[in-house]
């Protein structure tokens, strides 16, 4: 018996986690669509006003430096790789291309996890082992409408802008590497960028960052909002843990997504 | 028979195999305040969270004006819980949230005011708290009484029909702690809430509750008036009630109901049948109306400086005294007759009116320049140690009572 059962454990374990990751990933489903319905509650809008303040135009700065230095970094690869080939007059379309289509969505999602996501799930679940939670149910204040709910449509609002801005500032800060520092010509980089770029292109950028929108808001809200239920912690650590999972959970399903999504869209 | 407004029928509870609510039947009905007493760990506040909605019954039904919780439609569930604040042990203030946006969430949350509304009627909430100092301060800046007082504004501010609190004087002084429990018995008698408490402070919390329940071991071992509750013969009281007793601060600084029947037996018992005794009744007339007037905390302090001079006064003649009521309070004296208790009282009454009421009003910290019209009302029997009841002497003495005291306040034109 015991060596059947020594056989057995490990599949077992295995589909007990595989069965606890379904559960959980229901859970985070019900709890998204539950939260969108919300979101056109007459009540919501200075409270989404508040959120995009502090996930969008507070994580400015953070996706402004990214940015440049991001864009100079591949201004600065892209022209040394570009001169083998002769080609480093389309500098401007390769630079453009790779923010715009992926990198501009996907840092811009990495960075605004690390500063807003992670401030979202700690301070959910402080509410949550502080009874805040409890009291709002007390007074009939329905936690998702009012904690998550806000969240949510902050983050629709807030990530495709400041892809916007990643993109607009990464592209300069090829020009500042290409251009200034390389001595490649200003009107051919920026012609290459303006026809290179095709409406798809921007859109499909803009299709990313709203789905990175929705799976960071909902992984972080979701991870502060069920910290009770942790059965590894609890009190402050059960928090600091909610924490952690949240960023590392979301910057994996990140990079999921935009494969998935650039493969839809291809 | 009354229906119960809620109602537990065999109701339990368990936490990881633990019974924290044993089968527990107990009813509480509309308009009354009913406190809940019970060790710590007794499942006090998990009872709460039940009545509120916040956790439901493994088994057993909960009951609302006779209808069970379990069986109604998800907005009638919605409309019951509506008319139900609750306050909470520990507050649950939002920390990230000025006092005033606390107060004022409930109503920005849940109904169609305007903001000029909102905020005058956080602003009157605040000042009859005396919180209007602290609007823009946040609650980890504030002390745990005053955070106290915040949760109760919170709890208050939507005019609700039920109010549960979970344990509202803990972390008190003894001023504030009744300053609270009377500001709980005036709200509940000016808005006619129903108000369940739970509570540790022992007899204070007695003088407001129309009903005790005591919960013991997951189960409800007493259900009835305080009254009875003095009566109820149980180990638990033994434990429970005595040791808290043992080491209270009692807010007039002289013994409790309880106390005060004990050692009157303990006089009695040492007195021949045809030895007399006297019993003298004070009651500080318009209480009510001195709190409003002072607020909560002084109307607290008056109370507590009327103990002090009524126990410096009749200690010299061998008496002694306690709290009887919210606004009375009875003075036992064993050596003296009819004829030499009308003289003492006589010569207190004058006293009082020409140096006490002043010392009063200083030990009770109101400057002198305020007046605050009230009256003490005194009346005393004689009873035998072998005689009637102590409650039928109480009964005469209440009927005797008449003014020997008043602050006149002039009307300046």
């Amino acid at each position: 018996m015991d060596k059947q059962m020594s056989y057995t454990s490990p599949v077992t374990s295995l589909g007990r986690i595989a069965l606890r990751w379904v559960n959980e990933l229901g859970a985070m489903v019900l709890f998204l669509l539950r939260a969108f319905r919300m979101v056109f509650h007459p009540k919501q809008l200075p409270t989404i006003i508040q959120q995009v303040y502090f996930i969008g135009a507070r994580s400015a700065v953070i996706v402004t430096f990214v940015g440049l230095f991001t864009g100079m970094v591949m201004g600065l690869q892209l022209f040394h790789t570009l001169v083998k080939f002769g080609s480093a007059g389309v500098l401007g379309t390769a630079v453009a291309l790779s923010l715009v289509r992926e990198l501009g969505p996907v840092l811009t999602a990495i960075m605004i996890t690390a500063r807003a996501g992670s401030s979202m799930a700690a301070e959910i679940g402080i509410q949550r082992i502080s009874e805040q939670i409890d009291a709002l149910e007390t007074m009939r204040i329905d936690p998702l409408r009012y904690l998550v709910s806000p969240r949510i449509a902050a983050s629709i609002i807030s990530f495709p802008l400041l892809t916007a801005f990643f993109d607009l500032i990464g592209i300069l800060g090829g020009f500042i590497t290409g251009v200034m520092l390389m001595g490649l010509n200003a009107g051919t980089y920026f012609y290459h960028v303006r026809t290179g770029v095709e409406m798809e292109d921007i859109t499909g950028g803009f299709v990313k960052a709203v789905v990175f929108a929705v799976l960071v808001s909902m992984i972080c809200c979701f991870q502060g909002f069920y910290t009770h239920l942790r059965r590894d912690s609890y009190g402050a650590k059960a928090v600091g843990l909610s924490t952690t999972s949240a960023v590392v959970i979301s910057c994996v399903l990140i990079l999921v997504a935009d494969y998935v999504v650039t493969s839809l869209l291809l | 028979m009354k229906t119960p407004l809620i109602e537990f029928q065999k109701v339990s509870k368990r936490f990881n195999g633990h019974a924290v609510l044993d089968r527990v039947d107990l009813s509480i009905y509309e308009g009354e305040v009913t406190t809940i007493i019970g060790k710590s760990g007794s499942g006090k506040s998990v009872l709460l969270k039940h009545i509120i909605g916040l956790l439901a019954p493994d088994e057993g039904t909960i009951l609302f004006r006779g209808r069970p919780v379990q069986k109604m439609s998800r907005s009638e569930r919605d409309r019951t819980f509506r008319q139900i604040s609750y306050m909470f042990q520990n507050n649950a203030l939002f920390d990230s949230m000025t006092v005033f946006e606390n107060i004022a969430l409930p109503l920005r949350q849940t109904t169609h005011l305007s903001q000029g509304a909102i905020e005058e009627r956080v602003r009157v909430r605040m000042e009859q708290m005396e919180l209007t100092d602290a609007a823009h301060s946040y609650p980890s800046e504030l002390s745990g009484g005053m955070q106290k007082r915040v949760a109760l504004s919170r709890a208050l501010v939507i005019d609700p029909k039920i109010v549960l609190f979970d344990e509202p004087t803990t972390g008190q002084d003894v001023i504030r702690r009744n300053a609270i429990l009377s500001m709980i018995a005036q709200y509940q008698r000016k808005f006619g809430f129903t108000a369940i408490l739970i509570s540790h402070d022992l007899p204070d919390v007695f003088f407001i509750s129309n009903r005790i329940l005591a919960l013991n071991e997951g189960s409800i071992i007493f259900q009835g008036t305080p009254e009875q509750f003095e009566e109820f013969d149980h180990p638990f009281i033994d434990e429970f009630v005595q040791s808290l007793e043992d080491f209270q601060e009692h807010l007039t600084g002289i013994q409790s109901k309880r106390q005060f029947r004990v050692r009157n037996q303990m006089g009695l018992r040492r007195k021949g049948p045809q030895d007399s005794y006297v019993v003298a009744l004070f009651t500080l007339q318009d209480f009510d109306q001195l709190c409003e007037q002072l607020g909560h905390t002084r109307g607290q302090e008056v109370l507590n400086a009327m103990g002090a001079y009524l126990n410096k006064h009749f200690g010299a003649v061998g008496g002694f005294s306690a709290r009887q009521s919210k606004k009375q309070f009875t003075t036992f004296l064993p050596f003296s007759n009819l004829n030499e208790a009308e003289r003492i009282l006589k010569k207190f009454g004058q006293d009082l009116q020409k140096e006490g009421l002043r010392t009063i009003q200083a030990e009770a910290h109101v400057s002198q320049d305020i007046c605050f019209p009230f009256a003490i009302l005194a009346g005393f029997a004689e009873s035998r140690a072998g005689g009637e009841e102590i409650d039928l002497v109480f009964k005469a003495v209440e009927a005797s009572q008449k003014e020997i005291a008043r602050v006149y306040c002039e009307v300046r034109r």
